[in-house]
């Protein structure tokens, strides 16, 4: 089956649908025309499923769901909301649904959300009827974890379901850091030790940490990659110190960035997209020169790919969910959209870039669909 | 007591394109909840799970901007949804 690219912008959602050899590259939508749409994410138990995190600039967040590859859509009937304030409690409403994760293999249907303000949502009827996480949103130490959000607000992103266990799971907040539950969402115990949080006064913070991208390996779950604020980091569990591998980056490059991709099947492989992160944060690649870099040994090498990107004055900025690769191992897909509208793809395992898209809004998420 | 609603165009899709469409209640609360029960859905991207209108929506009852859910509706009012969106 050839990869399908759904692309979530600020402005609606689009799809990428390439020819058998991937050389040639449709564009179809957009579809909801005029929504944000941070996420979009198709249901690996069951293809025909995707679900869309939506929302408008004055209307409510909301989730659609299709049954039909994307053909048609239906509005979630109980969208991701917080439970209504008690008296004297600070009322939090969802501003944005921003992150969707399929279930476990074992729980059809089960899907969670992550919002702004941080909260974990949970649905049991493919995404139809969404319950807040009370284990997560009502925890007693919830307000201190998520202290520090970002300018677009705290988020709630990067959930992650162990394969071998659907109670094991991990999420990511910016900021907060890393937490892990072992029981299914009940209770959460933060996992940042050995993470830098250089805007922190306390190196050794327990969490206000700002994980950018937090990814385990579906066939090895003890291994975990983070793109953070501060570096590049791989922890192997049960160990519970993360080792910053962004140390191996040039020097020059550093190793900030949002995303981090990993290779479906060795999980020794991933990919990070450089971003400045010097100064006031351009976000930007760096030099004016995009380059992608892959380790294949975890993260004690990295290499660096920049064939066919631009060579001087490209200005990119990849947010946290518009990378990821396909399922063509051998010759395996990766892909990333810009915050200037463009795709860029390659099908040599990272090693050279062609522009597949352009001229669209401002891209947000990037997934792969079979 | 039926009033009026006029709907704006990012929520006509609730309302199958209908710009203008009949409620029922004596309360801004009550006309949402008649609305919502027609047109499921439209209610949660107007007001919060707190009960709060929308920061970047405004209701109004004939000319008098509402601010809270227990405004009261008489029957022959209009009722408007505005909305507002700033940037590109």
């Amino acid at each position: 089956m050839a990869s399908t690219l759904w692309i979530g912008t600020r402005k609606g959602a689009f799809m990428l649908r390439p020819d058998e050899r991937r050389r040639s590259w449709k564009l179809s939508g957009p579809q909801f025309l005029g929504h944000i749409i941070h996420h979009i994410v198709q249901d690996p138990r069951d293809p025909r499923t995707v679900l869309i995190a939506a929302k408008t600039g004055h209307l409510g967040p909301t989730v659609f769901r299709s049954a039909d590859r994307g053909r048609t859509w239906r509005e979630a009937t109980q969208p991701p909301a917080f439970r209504r304030a008690a008296d004297g409690e600070a009322p939090r409403a969802v501003q944005k649904v921003f992150w969707l994760t399929p279930g476990h293999a074992s729980e059809t249907g089960t899907w969670y959300a992550g919002s702004s303000p941080a909260g974990l949502f949970r649905s049991e009827d493919g995404g139809q009827r969404w319950e807040p996480v009370a284990g997560f949103n009502d925890h007693p130490m919830r307000a201190k974890w998520v202290g520090f959000g970002t300018p677009d607000g705290e988020l709630l992103h990067s959930i992650n379901v162990d394969p071998r266990d659907p109670k094991h799971l991990y999420l990511a907040i910016s900021s907060g850091g890393v937490f892990e539950s072992l029981d299914g969402g009940r209770d959460w115990t933060p996992l940042n030790e050995g993470c830098a949080a250089d805007f922190l006064p306390d190196p050794e913070a327990p969490f206000g940490h700002d994980p950018h991208c937090l990814a385990m390996h579906p066939l090895a779950p003890d291994r975990l990659y983070q793109q953070n604020h501060c570096g590049i980091y791989r922890l192997d569990r049960p160990a519970r110190r993360w080792v910053r591998i962004g140390r191996a980056m040039p020097k020059r490059i550093g190793d900030i960035g949002f995303p981090i991709v990993l290779h479906p099947t060795d999980p020794d492989t991933a990919w990070v997209l450089p971003m400045d992160g010097q100064t006031v944060w351009p976000r930007t690649s760096i030099d004016g020169r995009p380059a992608v870099f892959r380790t294949a040994d975890g993260g004690k090498r990295w290499r660096r790919f920049d064939a066919g990107l631009p060579t001087s004055q490209a200005w990119l900025t990849v947010l946290r969910q518009a990378m990821c690769a396909d399922d063509r191992i051998g010759r395996l897909g990766l892909y990333f959209g810009t915050t200037g509208g463009e795709v860029w793809a390659s099908t040599n395992d990272g090693e050279a870039w062609r522009c597949i898209a352009r001229h669209l809004p401002e891209i947000y998420s990037v997934t792969h669909a079979s | 007591m039926s009033c009026t609603v006029r709907i704006p165009s990012p929520l006509r899709s609730y309302t199958r394109g209908a710009q203008r469409v009949e409620a029922e209640g004596t309360t801004l609360a009550q006309v949402l909840a008649s609305l919502e029960a027609r047109f499921a859905g439209i209610r949660f991207r107007v007001v919060d799970e707190q009960e709060r209108i929308r920061p970047h929506i405004r209701l109004y009852v004939n000319t008098r901007e509402a601010g809270a859910l227990a405004a009261p509706v008489a029957a022959g009012d209009t009722v408007h949804v505005i909305c507002a969106l700033s940037g590109g």
